[in-house]
């Protein structure tokens, strides 16, 4: 194992030699250090996302059978995400809202896609610790804002999925996705 | 301390250590005493009973010699040659043989892009065969198109399967096929090209030996009879995408190559990533060998000196009295 | 060690003086592999092979535990586990997969290194009987770690080589197949044996860690032998370790690393078994089961016991030889009484060690091939020499030969290069 080879400066036998001396040493000893080093770096990429794991990066969901007012929960990578197709009426309350009422200053349009102004998808993440909230199944509470409600820490969502009330700091987020069909979405 | 050290029996009061060595000597005695009579026999079983010669000994051929791109430490693999065994396996092997191990976005390293590998997976124009799922809506077994995270649909559901399709003989996994036979590619090669007709002198020799009725004989095989029809029958069986003739020697090299492919998708990383670490090695094995010589012959090592009569200096001075004095040495 | 020109520790930097006078490791390690640890100035490149293989320890050690981040211990995932999910997507998994594979094989080549450097050189005679069966205790766990780590890919030869190894303990009559049984948690290698053999395999390396402190332990109270095999007496015989040793085992350890980088990247599964790389298949058995080649000799003195002698079975006469064959090394330093250590002067000696090593290579080549009948011979002959030449031929040789001259000490030798002549050598 090449370790801190010093060859000791006792016994000079003159300043040249000396500076040749550890020179070599030097070399020797760094070149050894920048090789482990670069062998540190396999065993730290390795505990990256294997190849399998961001292939599974992009889902899509068929949107087709989701009336308004209604709601589907699904899957992109490993995380839930609610799909939300919004009333004339739940538009109309999101609309209302003035952003300074907003911890999270957004507008429904930024939320969702032009054209598309009736499908809110965000990830079923509660941004404050992680639960997943309730309001997108038939006959789950969507809290006092006609959202979704967290029950871990009364997180209250609005039906832009923007938080109004509760310890969590911002939306729920909505993941890049686009329209591949008038039916079917592409997440991720 | 004595000057000079002779040979020296054990001390006499050592019994213990010669009981130990005696039951020990026996212990290797009775082990060697096993040994003889398994030897003797052993060789008296060969010699009044010898068995009897196996027809696959003699006329078990070695592979032939093929060359691929891949080989060799600077080897690269000919992505033009990897996509035409892509075909040659989709529209001929993957009617019996699955591709467990392989995702179809892997086959990006063949030189296709994301949406070629869409629609190589997903279309059924080229591959044709659907991933089992269930029904989102009531839950029965049921077939999707593939996805390019997913890895190549097997065309049999499970083992019972592909044995009831096939005379009850399993066809193999291709995915490893390269790294789990002896002879690699080469085998594969010549197993491929190498169907014909049982020699006359081999059913002379051991009449026993007719290939079965299901089996079809095989020389590069090791028991000479195998299962697996021959799959590459005639020319242009495969009409490749790129115009290359395809005849039953080139699919079969094709495919030989597809599968070294498959089992080693990491073969040119590993090649350029030995050469840099070869190279880095080198460099650092000989920067500490300098360094190493340099301490070892630096001028702060203790040197061990010749002393008394063998000083340099008394050795002149005892040459030079014994030059005076005429005396000879 | 008790050497008394050994240079103390006596730390410069304030923060090794603070750390030291708490806890005393900096001080430790100066007199372990330091400038306070003086070692025969004569040594050969013979005598880096122990720091080389702990060298080899580390790295198994370091990419099995990054391997085990991935790895599945299920029969239905591990080989995948290995052969899609680490080879294919896992970065850099390939890479660590040959490192970990082709390292095991490498610590072999150095270990048996090791070991016929202490057989020659008489390493294991008084007073350093504790460091040479210790080592043997470091060889037996490194079978086992090896093993164990070889059935975890769950390929052909994996679960065939734990139904040959667990099946050599039902040749014992009576206990025997309960034994078995009980090792693997059922009545063929399956999950049970699978996930026991996962977490033995994880935990061995670290025991072989802590039996490798106490090896070199042992070693550093007499100090390191050398190859005239005589005691060091005085400052003369010696260097420090630092840096004379330490730049000596480095550039050695880089030229080893590079041969161990050729194989690792250009042909990583030379030293493999092609039949591994097939899923295990409980109803078929491959033509030829082998296991991997650092443990053919033994296979090979296993499968030459074919006779059945007095009331034990052929069967179980070989396992008994192949158990016996590793025993009967920790009584070597009773069997090889000879004052003299080293080879260099015993002629005799020498003649019979190189045949030993001619028949180890025999019985290697022996134990993984087909077997044939005039092969089979070969073996037989040359594991009745094995044991012969350690329970025999050594006892013999050690009690009646002639040895040569012995220098008077390390430095007459280094200063002649051989067995030094010198009728008047004056010390100082």
């Amino acid at each position: 194992m090449a370790t801190k080879a010093s060859a000791g400066v006792t016994g000079e036998t003159g300043g040249d030699g000396v500076r040749r001396r550890d020179f070599l040493n030097v070399a020797a000893v760094s070149f050894a250090g920048v090789g482990t080093v670069a062998a540190l770096a396999p065993l730290v990429v390795q505990m990256s996302p294997s190849a399998d794991v961001l292939a599974l990066s992009t889902t899509e969901v068929d949107i087709s059978k989701v009336q308004p007012g209604q709601g589907i929960k699904t899957q992109w990578r490993k995380q839930p995400v609610f799909v939300r197709n919004l009333t004339p009426k739940e538009i109309q309350e999101a609309n209302a809202v003035s952003m300074s009422d907003l911890r999270d200053p957004e507008t429904l349009a930024q939320r969702t896609k032009p054209g598309h102004a009736n499908w809110l998808i965000t990830l079923g993440v509660c941004t404050h610790l992680g639960c997943v909230p309730l309001g997108i199944g038939e006959g789950e509470n969507k809290g006092p804002y006609g959202g979704y409600f967290c029950p871990c820490h009364g997180s209250m969502y609005d039906t832009a999925a923007r938080i109004r009330q509760g310890p969590a700091p911002k939306n729920l987020m909505v993941p890049d996705y686009k329209f591949t069909s008038p039916t079917t979405v592409q997440i991720g | 301390m004595p000057p000079k050290r002779q040979l020296q029996l054990p001390a006499k009061g050592a019994g213990q250590d010669m009981l130990l060595r005696w039951f020990l000597g026996f212990v290797g005695a009775i082990f060697a005493l096993a040994l003889t009579f398994s030897l003797f026999s052993g060789l008296k079983t060969y010699f009044t009973n010898p068995p009897a010669p196996l027809a696959a000994e003699e006329f078990h051929k070695e592979p032939k010699e093929l060359k691929l791109s891949s080989d060799g430490p600077f080897g690269k693999f000919d992505k033009a040659q990897l996509q035409r065994g892509l075909q040659v396996y989709t529209e001929v092997c993957s009617a019996c043989h699955s591709l467990k191990l392989v995702s179809f976005r892997d086959l990006k390293a063949l030189g296709y892009n994301d949406a070629e590998v869409k629609a190589f997976a997903g279309s059924g124009k080229q591959w044709k065969i659907e991933v089992p799922t269930i029904n989102p809506d009531t839950g029965e077994a049921s077939t999707r198109k593939a996805l390019p995270s997913d890895t190549f649909p097997a065309p049999f559901p499970n083992e019972v399967a592909a044995r009831a399709a096939n005379n009850n003989a399993l066809p193999p996994d291709l995915s490893l096929i390269t790294k789990s036979r002896e002879g690699s590619a080469a085998y594969v090669y010549s197993l491929l090209t190498g169907f014909q007709n049982q020699p006359a002198d081999l059913l002379k020799k051991f009449p026993d030996a007719k290939t079965p009725p299901n089996l079809h004989y095989n020389p590069y095989f090791a028991n000479l009879n195998l299962a697996m029809p021959p799959p590459l029958t005639t020319d242009g069986q495969v009409t490749y995408a790129d115009g290359t003739k395809a005849t039953v020697d080139q699919m079969a090299k094709d495919v030989s190559a597809f599968l070294v492919w498959t089992a080693q998708p990491d073969l040119e990383r590993r090649h350029a990533a030995g050469l840099a670490v070869v190279f880095f090695l080198l460099i650092a094995t000989i920067l500490a060998y300098l360094a190493k010589q340099q301490i070892w012959h630096s001028d702060e090592r203790p040197t061990v000196r010749e002393t008394g009569a063998l000083d340099p200096k008394n050795r002149a001075k005892t040459s030079r009295a014994k030059a005076k004095a005429k005396v000879a040495g | 060690m008790s050497f008394s020109w050994a240079k103390p520790y006596e730390p410069k930097h304030p923060v090794m003086k603070w750390l030291d006078e708490r806890l005393p490791l900096p001080r430790l390690a100066y007199g372990a592999i330091g400038g306070g640890y003086p070692v025969p100035r004569n040594l050969n490149y013979f005598w880096n092979f122990g720091v080389l293989a702990g060298v080899f320890l580390m790295i198994q050690i370091i990419t099995g535990i990054v391997l085990a981040m991935h790895y599945y211990a299920t029969a239905d995932g591990a080989f995948n586990s290995v052969n899609q999910l680490i080879m294919r997507d896992v970065n850099a998994g390939w890479l660590l997969r040959y490192a970990h594979m082709n390292g095991a094989s490498f610590f072999f080549i150095v270990v048996y290194i090791h070991i016929f450097r202490g057989l020659y050189y008489g390493s294991y005679k008084a007073p350093r009987e504790l460091v040479w069966m210790l080592g043997l205790v470091i060889y037996l766990l490194m079978m086992a770690t090896a093993f164990m780590g070889y059935v975890l890919p769950w390929g052909q030869m994996s679960y065939w080589g734990a139904q040959v190894i667990t099946g050599f303990f039902s040749a014992f009559p009576v206990i025997g197949e309960p034994i078995r049984v009980w090792l693997l948690g059922g009545y063929a290698p399956d999950q049970a044996a699978l996930t026991r053999f996962f977490s033995l395999h994880y935990l061995l390396p670290f025991v072989i860690a802590g039996v490798v402190i106490l090896h070199i332990w042992s070693l550093h109270i007499p100090g390191s032998g050398n190859p005239t095999g005589v005691d060091v007496k005085d400052e003369k015989d010696t260097l420090p370790f630092h840096p004379y040793y330490t730049a000596k085992d480095g550039w050695f350890a880089g030229a080893f690393l590079l041969i161990y980088a050729l194989v690792t990247f250009y042909v990583p599964n030379y030293l493999g078994h092609p039949d591994n790389y097939i899923p295990a298949n409980a109803l078929a058995t491959p033509a030829h089961i082998v296991p991997e080649w650092y443990f053919w000799p033994f296979y090979a003195i296993l499968r030459s016991c074919t006779f059945n002698l007095f009331w034990i079975d052929a069967k179980l006469w070989g396992v008994l030889a192949m158990f016996g064959s590793i025993l009967l090394l920790f009584f070597l330093p009773w069997l090889d009484k000879s004052p003299v250590r080293s080879g260099n002067y015993r002629p005799l000696f020498k003649r019979f060690f190189w045949l030993l090593v001619i028949d180890v290579i025999i019985l290697g080549y022996v134990g993984g091939a087909p077997i044939v009948w005039w092969r089979t011979a070969l073996g037989q002959v040359a594991a009745a020499y094995y044991f012969l030449h350690f329970l025999v031929i050594l006892p013999l040789v050690s009690a009646f030969e002639t040895t040569d001259p012995l220098p008077n000490s390390i430095s007459e030798s280094v200063l002649s290069g051989d067995a030094a002549e010198t009728p008047v050598a004056v010390a100082g």
